[in-house]
């Protein structure tokens, strides 16, 4: 009798500790990159707990890890110490660097039915498409979009409705838009393009726009002393140094937001990403188009997408495949993009009924979107960190007025060269 | 540093039994001693700076295997503009921060160091930017300096100035860093000169005084003569926290614009963790670690030597 009456609690006793060890039957470590204002995190947090919710047997914890740069450099750097997470959004970009470190699976084998694939808008998956395999699934996708203060427009004469169509029309407007307080400073600027952080991805879309592609599909080779990506940067320069439109020195990515709230530009290029950070806070009426022309209109898409671990075990690379299709599913990405402005990634999100309700009641919202049809690959080829870092600096060095913008591309050309070498 | 010298005439062996254990037993017991020790610096300083020179030498491939280079990588350096921009950056950031903080320290300790009401909060005062994280204070000021609607262009703007973009031109970014760096690190050193001051006999003070001389005259040949060996003590420091302080780069600057900001420590980090290349990592590393044994080195060699210890 005793001794049934310890099996019976033993058993009880391991019911107890077993069970939700059971339940957790897969856990998964995901690296998440924050590029933008807004409550991404929790919105994040919020959405891996539905997940659990509608799969109790995977547990995702996310890691929270900076900017894209942090988060690459968090991930490789835990790769190397012999821990890297199962799966992680980084820049689509970061592919070559990925595939070179050994470090990602394609997604051809995982998946049952390789028709997923096709459910997404081919520019979000250009990146991540090499050599015939998948590489990477597009969540949190972007392109550059221009930012219009309506009301800052009105005041300055300019049809509120009307954003800029080209580059000469957007120095134009820019000069009318600029304000003086009594001293005679400038109290609000005309336009803002960041120089830290994305750089590399402003200049892009410039090039683009003006005609120019930055790198070749094989990823060993850029452009930067092409005559039209040099003309790009010379414009860009000119904006601060001869039209006086934008301030002189960096425009710094992170407080950019913050200036245009706060009426310091009337325009800013910035990700659609911030679409819904810049809705909730802004105290006047604005406006998003696509960027401007020069040639044609243009912009490099942007942001990160899934990938998943070579180094996860096969039940954690099928845990991860369910959690990245659930996450793109339709609903959740029209979600997704309503709550941060992000693009939804398939055609099928715009096409639920949460999304055209958005769309109709806030018509910026797809505007991203319809730049898809003049989007072009972000800038994507080994060495990518090295790379724009180069731009990056050349970029800064020319605004600065530290170099002449030809002088300063050469250099990055030479340095970029040196490094892709290897790789011809 | 005072305190240490008195004990030692203590352990004479005079009670002990004539018979001494072997020569030997006593070498061994000392070795044994210093094992503890001696096995932490060698396992995390002296095998990883052997380490880094040795890999300093090879190329590492994607795949993971490593290629003898011989100084390749020192060639490379040698070449590479990145490298001495932040060299130089380093240099004009420690002659920066290095005297400027070391003279605000020691006014500051002379100031708080007499009989006065509020000492104690003053005291506090000064001492704060040392307990905040670099990470908080370099939030802080960078909304001192964000351009036109930050602290500092708030303040042009009483005076009818245009707004400055601080931190986004070369020719300022690297003066708003030493600046701030200077109010983190002053206090910090204020400590260890008060803690001098109040070491000082008083009986110097009152002798300087009674024999007519002037306060200026006291400080310059008494006080200061007095305070060497807590100079040479945070000098030493203070040089090497210029090499070892990057922290605000990565929330302020990013090394930017185009490099103006960045220095040798912040610099080896982005070889080693966003370019992935260990080798180069290695390379710039063992200069960093030339420079710093060469700082030792004068200070053990020669600087000791002529400085007067009480």
């Amino acid at each position: 009798m005793r001794s049934y009456a310890r099996t019976m609690f033993v058993g009880a006793l391991a019911t107890i500790v077993l069970m939700p060890r059971m339940a957790a039957a897969v856990d998964l470590t995901m690296y998440y990159p924050v590029a933008v204002g807004g409550p991404v995190t929790k919105l994040v947090d919020d959405m891996v707990g539905r997940f659990e919710k509608e799969y109790p047997d995977i547990k995702v914890t996310a890691v929270y890890a900076g900017n894209y740069t942090d988060t690459m450099t968090k991930a490789m750097t835990a790769m190397k110490g012999g821990q890297p997470p199962q799966l992680s959004v980084l820049l689509s970009t970061d592919v070559f660097t990925l595939i070179d470190e050994n470090a990602i699976v394609p997604l051809d084998d995982l998946v049952a039915d390789k028709a997923w694939f096709k459910e997404f808008y081919p520019a979000f998956m250009a990146n991540g498409q090499i050599d015939g395999k998948t590489w990477s699934i597009p969540f949190q996708r972007s392109t550059i979009v221009l930012f219009w203060n309506k009301d800052a427009f009105k005041e300055a004469g300019l049809d509120p409705e009307g954003a800029p169509a080209s580059w000469d029309e957007m120095v134009a407007m820019g000069k009318k838009l600029i304000k003086k307080d009594a001293s005679g400073n400038v109290a609000r600027w005309g336009i803002e393009i960041p120089t830290t952080g994305y750089a590399y991805w402003m200049l892009q879309a410039l090039a683009v726009e003006n005609g120019q592609r930055l790198m070749n599909d094989a990823g060993n080779e850029v452009f930067l002393t092409a005559p039209k990506t040099v003309a790009a940067l010379d414009y860009w320069v000119d904006l601060s140094r001869k039209d006086a439109v934008m301030p002189t020195g960096t425009v710094d990515w992170a407080t950019l937001r913050t200036d245009f709230l706060e009426g310091k530009t009337a325009m800013m290029w910035h990700t659609t990403g911030n679409l819904t950070a810049v809705k909730d806070s802004a105290k006047f009426n604005f406006g998003v188009a696509i960027l401007p022309a020069k040639e044609r209109r243009g912009s490099p898409t942007g942001g990160g997408s899934f990938y998943i671990f070579k180094s996860a075990s096969p039940e954690q690379q099928k845990a991860a495949v369910k959690f990245i299709q659930w996450m793109t599913a339709p609903e959740r990405a029209a979600e997704w993009s309503i709550k941060t402005g992000y693009v939804a990634v398939s055609p099928a999100a715009y096409e639920t009924s949460v999304m055209q309700n958005y769309a109709r009641e806030f018509p910026a919202a797809i505007v991203a979107r319809d730049q898809l049809n003049y989007a072009v690959p972000e800038l994507s080829v080994h060495e990518n960190g090295r790379i724009y870092k180069f731009v990056n600096d050349a970029v800064q060095s020319a605004v600065t007025g530290a170099q002449k913008p030809q002088e300063a591309l050469a250099g990055a050309q030479q340095q970029a060269d040196r490094v892709l070498k290897a790789y011809k | 540093m005072h305190l240490i010298m008195t004990d030692q005439i203590i352990i004479t062996p005079r009670g002990r039994p004539k018979q001494r254990p072997h020569w030997w037993w006593n070498a061994v017991n000392g070795w044994l001693l210093i094992l503890p020790a001696a096995a932490l610096l060698v396992a995390f300083t002296h095998y990883p700076i052997v380490a880094t020179i040795r890999h300093s030498l090879f190329l590492v491939r994607r795949n993971g295997t490593e290629v003898f280079v011989g100084l390749d990588n020192y060639r490379a350096m040698f070449d590479d503009a990145t490298f001495w921009k932040a060299l130089i950056n380093n240099f004009w950031f420690a002659l920066g921060t290095v005297p400027a903080s070391m003279a605000l320290a020691l006014l500051m300790a002379l100031w708080v160091n007499r009989n006065m009401r509020g000492r104690g909060f003053l005291r506090l005062a000064f001492f704060t930017p040392t307990v905040l994280p670099m990470i908080a204070v370099a939030n802080i000021w960078l909304f001192f300096y964000t351009p036109d609607y930050g602290l500092l262009d708030q303040l042009r703007g009483l005076f009818g100035l245009p707004g400055w973009n601080w931190l986004g031109d070369p020719s300022t970014v690297m003066g708003c860093l030493i600046v701030m760096v200077i109010w983190k690190e002053a206090g910090f050193f204020m400590i260890f000169y008060l803690a001098a001051l109040q070491q000082l006999s008083p009986d110097l003070e009152e002798a300087a005084a009674v024999e007519g001389a002037s306060r200026w005259y006291t400080f310059r040949r008494i006080t200061f003569p007095l305070l060497m060996p807590t100079t040479l003590f945070v000098a030493i420091n203070a040089v090497i926290n210029s090499f070892k302080l990057v922290d605000h780069l990565v929330i302020m600057t990013k090394g930017g614009p185009s490099n103006a900001s960045s220095l040798l420590l912040y610099y080896i980090y982005e070889v080693a963790f966003t370019f992935q290349d260990s080798a180069y990592a290695s390379t710039l590393t063992v200069v960093l670690l030339v420079v710093l044994s060469t700082l030792a080195l004068v200070k053990f060699g020669y600087l000791d030597r002529r400085i007067h210890y009480q």
